[in-house]
């Protein structure tokens, strides 16, 4: 029997804003099989976005949901789950929303470690105000605002969130829709900040100027600059910068959870427990 | 509320204390001078009662999380001076625009820019009318002294719940630093007088958050409780949803507005002190106004019948009342520690143009021999 994504959809929502073809509908998919094999409650769930195409991903699934400014998902999303640490917590994020504006919740997030999963649709642009320069756009594209070839160098979001300390961190392609769903139903099982970055296309605002007019072409083109992180570790050093490692690229399983430290906290101030002193934590510095 | 309980203590502790007795507990902040007292104690005493207090990495997410527990169905709370008010601001206006509420403190410093961080200053007062982009209306509190400090802090949670936005509690350098004695109300009190938001508690296939009458607020159910519905910051219809319908846009940001002007009568609070025989009307808040206090005494010393007009709900402001009395005296003097930003708004209220003015902004409190000097002047 075909799935019932019905369940999951706030259906009279329906048809998305999304322009045809667009990877965000394979991205909320994969999504929601990913709650249903995880069998959470509706109730449960909280789903937060910020601004841009990936922003309207909370207005399409029946959870409590909120389409919140600019870059700032995560910080809303914080007081969400610190209020409520026993729910789920999910943003979803584009690259100019969770890297560019809101860069700075974005490794702050990571770094607290707080039990929430951050999903990032990297398009390599900004797509909803017509084709921006993102800082994933590659150099040398042509976006409206550098109409002669972007020079702003890209960077690697999932660099990003493992040095800023998220304990899982993933990327994944919407080329492949059931790694997606794994990798997803892993990132949110996972205790701790998760960020899971998923390569989509925008053959409409990136694609149309930059030779790959079409859905298809735009899919080539991202599977041309990643591959699996089991491959790509095997590449030669100075090839290493030319592609995007795919799958799981780190779990943490140690790693102390922030609610679970804040109760910690909730303790020693009603004097169940001492201070917190380094000797509770695994790493001293 | 009556004063019984008698603390000694700071405005910017007692903001904090507030927050915590009349159930707020949930605080996201950062560190700004001359405010950041609040987030200290805070941080303390919200996890003594099962709360939570969070310093985030910058003001804009300070804002942003406490917003986020709002949305969620806590009472919170967050804290700032001048230069913060500034980042914080487009979150205010998606709390305004998704009708969340909460309470912002904000301790005013000499501005504008980083100004004097340590330095007294009333020059917050026009922003708080409309810190954000965008039409609404705000609602904006004024401490005028220490016991104040705890008093205003706890009307504006009851207020935040009852109109479900932001309300503003200003203090200013001078009374969030002083420390002294204050006479508050008891815990007990502050809880008997909690007023919680409002809930729908029918079918949740029925619930139409802002589906409200439209001198009302929206009614939003706390997360996680089987009512699952949409915030956003765009224009939204009675369920939450994105729309630019041409009446449904047409009807919110009315209803944004008659919510709050159709119930001023539940916000407006000012005192009189010494008007009733007065020949000469000052008209200040906050701190400015413990010096106005005394120079009034020191004048009616000297045989100068003058009284004093203290708003302590500046936004909105008491128009009627503030007409009134420019009915009554000619002789009205505003005494502010700006360039003269609520004279703006007594001018619009009195219809009047030949208002005086006593100001300063070089970081200094008033003294009453300012006040004194300028009132023998007139």
């Amino acid at each position: 029997m075909a799935f019932n994504y019905d369940k999951y959809l706030r259906t009279n929502k329906m048809p998305t804003l999304w322009c045809w073809g667009c990877g965000d509908g394979v991205i909320l998919k994969a999504f929601i099989r990913a709650i249903d094999k995880l069998g959470w409650d509706k109730d449960d769930i909280c789903v937060v976005s910020g601004i841009g195409c990936s922003g309207r991903f909370s207005s399409y699934v029946d959870f409590n949901t909120v389409h919140t400014t600019h870059g700032r998902t995560i910080a809303f999303a914080t007081g969400i789950k610190l209020a409520n640490p026993d729910k789920h917590v999910i943003c979803v994020a584009g690259d100019g929303d969770g890297l560019a504006i809101g860069g700075n919740h974005t490794i702050h997030g990571c770094r607290r470690n707080i039990d929430m999963t951050l999903i990032l649709i990297n398009n390599f642009i900004y797509g909803l105000t017509n084709s921006q320069t993102s800082p994933t756009t590659p150099q040398g594209f042509w976006t409206v605002s550098q109409k002669v070839g972007n020079i702003d160098p890209t960077f690697d979001g999932c660099k990003l969130a493992e040095a800023a300390g998220a304990s899982f961190v993933a990327r994944e392609l919407v080329a492949a829709p059931k790694k997606l769903e794994k990798v997803l139903v892993q990132a949110m099982e996972h205790k701790g900040f998760s960020y899971v970055e998923v390569l989509s296309n925008c053959h409409i605002n990136l694609g149309r100027k930059n030779k790959m007019q079409s859905a298809m072409a735009n899919l080539d083109w991202i599977d041309s600059i990643s591959m699996s992180k089991k491959k790509w570790d095997n590449l030669p050093e100075e090839e290493k910068k030319n592609y995007l490692p795919t799958g799981i690229l780190k779990q943490d399983t140690e790693a102390p959870e922030y609610c679970d430290m804040y109760k910690e906290v909730q303790k020693a101030q009603q004097g169940e427990r001492g201070k917190l002193t380094q000797d509770d934590f695994a790493k001293k510095i | 509320m009556s004063a019984t309980r008698e603390v000694v203590s700071t405005g910017n502790d007692l903001a904090a204390m507030a927050a915590v007795d009349a159930g707020c507990r949930f605080f996201g902040g950062y560190p700004l001078t001359p405010s950041s007292e609040v987030m200290h104690t805070i941080s303390d005493l919200l996890p003594k009662v099962g709360g939570t207090a969070i310093q985030m990495e910058d003001e804009i997410a300070g804002v942003a999380a406490a917003i986020g527990a709002g949305m969620a169905g806590v009472r919170t709370l967050t804290a700032t001076s001048g230069p913060g008010m500034s980042l914080k601001a487009e979150n205010l206006g998606l709390a305004q625009m998704a009708e969340v509420p909460l309470v912002v403190v904000n301790v005013m410093r000499g501005g504008p820019s980083t100004g004097l961080p340590t330095r007294v200053a009333q020059g917050d007062v026009s922003q708080a009318k409309n810190p954000s982009h965008g039409d609404y209306k705000s609602i904006t509190l004024c401490a005028g002294n220490l016991a104040e400090c705890y008093t205003e802090t706890v009307r504006a949670f009851n207020l935040a719940d009852r109109f479900m936005q932001p309300v503003i509690v200003l203090l200013d350098e001078t009374i969030g630093h002083m420390h002294g004695k204050a006479m508050i109300p008891t815990i007990e009190e502050v809880k008997e007088g909690i007023v919680p938001r409002k809930v729908f508690e029918g079918n949740p296939e029925d619930y139409k958050p802002y589906d409200a009458p439209q001198d009302q607020p929206a009614v939003l159910n706390p997360m996680f409780t089987g009512y699952r519905y949409h915030y956003t910051g765009l224009h939204h219809d009675a369920d939450g949803f994105p729309t630019e319908e041409i009446e449904t846009c047409r009807k919110l940001i009315d209803r944004l507005f008659r919510k709050v002007d159709d119930h001023k009568d539940e916000i407006e609070s000012n005192e009189e002190y010494m008007l009733d025989d007065a020949e000469v009307l000052l008209i200040g808040y906050g701190s400015a106004s413990l010096a106005i206090k005394e120079a009034v005494n020191l004048l009616r010393e000297d045989g100068i019948k003058a009284g004093l007009f203290r708003p302590i709900t500046l936004w909105p402001s008491p128009e009627e009342r503030i007409f009134e009395l420019g009915q009554k005296f000619d002789k009205v003097l505003v005494v502010e520690l700006n360039q003269g930003q609520y004279l703006e708004e007594v001018q619009r209220c009195m219809g009047r143009r030949d208002i005086n003015k006593l100001t300063k902004t070089n970081g200094r409190p008033f003294s009453p021999a300012d006040i004194i000097e300028k009132v023998k002047e007139l």
